[in-house]
């Protein structure tokens, strides 16, 4: 669904975010009420949802949403666009404490999980690692110019993450209506007859004819060149003479090689993938012990409001003294109390950890008599 | 002490040519390469400042002060984990040639040289530091007919490699050559200046260096691209090898 409605779905519900993709659609909520979630979105789909909707719990929850921002559930690993997002529909709700921590996190993970893993760093489409392949003649793309032979879908993506990268497309030739496609990129519009002069003012060549012969041949490349010409040849039949990478400085790779090399990319990512998941269990485990630490929280806020309390009270008996053993004698007195309570909240705080915390929880509240004022 | 600053410098530089083999220790051989040559400056230090005269006019010696600028010219200009293949080519040399230095007595201090001090700095200093670009230029020439055929071939794990691009290396390499070609004519002038004062008749060694001279250059006026530049350049330091290793003998 579009950002907005998602945005006005999750304010309909309270404490919630909706995160819409073209791949999924999910609702996290804080303590809300899941029927009435589930019931607004089959009534935003129109049909019963029960054989598509899955439900999660508390760190399950959590850890699921590490996983989406990190690209881990995405149907190509390591994705980047799911990253934005995530911080697009956090920023369009107004989560409550509970699902800022929990959507911040997330959003570092996502971080993390890219800058520590190769996960993202590979392509994973033909037209990906078309522009991948090359920056790896030319490194920086801006100002590499490219002739873009055939009107054909795929040329035409490959193009685009070409231009996207910073090259420019000089020419288009094609059979049919060049003029079309070539006023997209800005480019000049030429008849396939002239190619091989085009060849000596150009970078790349990016082939997608479906011509039953080769359109560009070995002999068409001009001798005397100075600079590299790559061709991405991703036409079937074969759009580039084979012989020409036996020319110096001019290489080739064709859809085949294109997607061994996603092939390739897609292992990579998996692999990065098993990295990624351990950053994303070393998470959940700090999440876990930051939501265990809720349960002893209200008791060590309340133990020290107590003491503090108690050392105010003492210290209003002491009269009217000069000002620097005023402040001699509230600084002493606030050293003990932290130096006294520092051991019992640090191992509240551990057996919180350790799933012990409420039970200290309630011994604190009964020893001291903090349950009376809850 | 120049013996025992010898063996840290040898270990950083035996760790990087080893670790340089496996992208997942590409940072620790970075490390191996900055303590290693670390180590060899306080070496040279300790020679500068414990011999009478030039610390490295013998062709130990030399070999010495040749290994630490390839090593210095090295962690200028591609001392970066992208640079890995560049790393595996040079360092390996680097050790190689630092152990050979040390084993013929070129790591040692106290000794006394024949030579006056400025000549031998202008000399022997600006020769060797041009020659250690030529090396770092032909080890990227190296890189780059490496990265050329693996293109050519549509390699598919080209990309995971993680290596600088055609272009880049090109760039590098040019660049290396344009600093190192001025330094090459400085040490090249002083020797001739030299020559004419004392008398002496030109060696094969200085034959060959000019020869090195007019080789480079000739790249630098010509600019050959791809392959073929890279090729030159490789042609250029089997001069430099020849002039270092071989001839040396006859020239100190």
């Amino acid at each position: 669904m579009p950002p907005a409605r998602a945005a006005e779905l999750a304010r309909g519900l309270g404490d919630a975010v909706c995160l819409s993709t073209c791949f999924r659609t999910e609702v996290y909520l804080a303590d809300g009420d899941v029927e009435r979630a589930v019931e607004s979105l089959e009534e935003l789909a129109r049909k019963p949802l029960a054989s598509v909707a899955y439900r999660l719990h508390d760190e399950a929850a959590a850890v699921h949403l590490f996983r989406v921002a990190a690209g881990l559930d995405s149907l190509v690993p390591g994705e980047g666009e799911i990253l934005g997002q995530v911080r697009a529909a956090y920023d369009a709700a107004s989560p409550g404490p509970l699902l800022d921590r929990v959507f911040r996190q997330a959003l570092r993970i996502g971080k993390r999980v890219r800058a520590e893993t190769a996960i993202g760093e590979s392509p994973a489409s033909v037209p990906a690692a078309a522009a991948a392949l090359a920056q790896q003649v030319f490194g920086d793309l801006r100002g590499r110019r490219v002739l873009l032979v055939g009107s054909g879908r795929m040329g035409e993506l490959a193009a685009a993450n070409l231009a996207s990268r910073g090259a420019s497309i000089a020419y288009v030739a094609s059979r049919s209506e060049p003029s079309a496609l070539a006023a997209r990129f800005g480019a000049l519009p030429i008849d396939l007859a002239a190619v091989p002069a085009a060849l000596g003012d150009v970078d790349l060549v990016l082939a997608s004819t479906s011509a039953p012969v080769p359109v560009v041949q070995a002999g068409d490349v001009p001798a005397q060149r100075r600079r590299p010409l790559f061709f991405l040849d991703i036409a079937v039949p074969r759009d580039v003479d084979p012989a020409v990478q036996e020319l110096d400085g001019c290489y080739l790779y064709d859809i085949d090689d294109l997607e061994a090399v996603v092939a390739q990319s897609l292992s990579l990512r998996r692999e990065a993938a098993a990295h990624a998941e351990q950053l994303i269990a070393e998470e959940a485990e700090r999440f876990r012990e930051w939501q265990a630490s809720l349960e002893v929280v209200p008791a060590i806020a309340a133990l020290r409001a107590r003491a503090e309390e108690i050392r105010a009270a003492e210290l209003a008996k002491l009269g009217r003294l000069p000002e620097h053993e005023r402040r001699t004698v509230e600084s002493v007195t606030a050293q003990i109390l932290n130096k006294l309570l520092h051991l019992p909240t640090v191992r509240m705080k551990e057996a919180a950890a350790a799933a012990g915390g409420s039970e200290y929880a309630d011994a604190v509240r009964h020893l001291f008599g903090l349950e009376e004022e809850r | 002490m120049a013996e025992a600053l010898f063996w840290p410098a040898l270990l950083g530089y035996g760790e990087a040519a080893l670790a340089y083999s496996s992208l997942r220790f590409s940072r620790l051989a970075i490390w191996g390469v900055r303590l290693g040559w670390l180590a060899q400056t306080a070496l040279l230090a300790v020679q500068a400042a414990r011999t009478d005269g030039f610390p490295w006019a013998s062709r130990a010696g030399s070999l010495n002060l040749f290994v630490w600028l390839v090593v210095g010219a090295y962690l200028i200009w591609g001392c970066r984990p992208r640079y890995r293949v560049l790393g595996l080519s040079v360092m390996p040399l680097a050790a190689a040639l630092f152990a050979v230095a040390r084993f013929g007595g070129g790591t040692g201090a106290g000794e006394r040289s024949h030579y006056g001090n400025l000549f031998l700095v202008l000399h022997v200093g600006f020769v060797l530091a041009a020659f250690a670009g030529f090396t770092l230029a032909a080890a990227l020439a190296g890189v780059y007919l490496w990265e050329d055929r693996r293109l050519r071939r549509r390699s598919a794990d080209i990309l995971a490699l993680r290596l600088p691009s055609l272009v880049t290396l090109e760039r590098l390499t040019v660049r290396t050559v344009a600093v190192s070609l001025p330094l090459l004519t400085l040490g090249l002038a002083a020797g001739f200046v030299r020559l004419g004062e004392r008398g002496g008749r030109v060696d094969a060694l200085m034959a060959i260096t000019v020869v090195t001279w007019l080789v480079y250059g000739g790249f630098l006026a010509a600019r050959p691209g791809g392959r073929r530049g890279a090729h030159v350049l490789l042609g250029g330091f089997a001069l430099v090898i020849l002039v270092r290793l071989v001839l040396a003998g006859s020239h100190f």
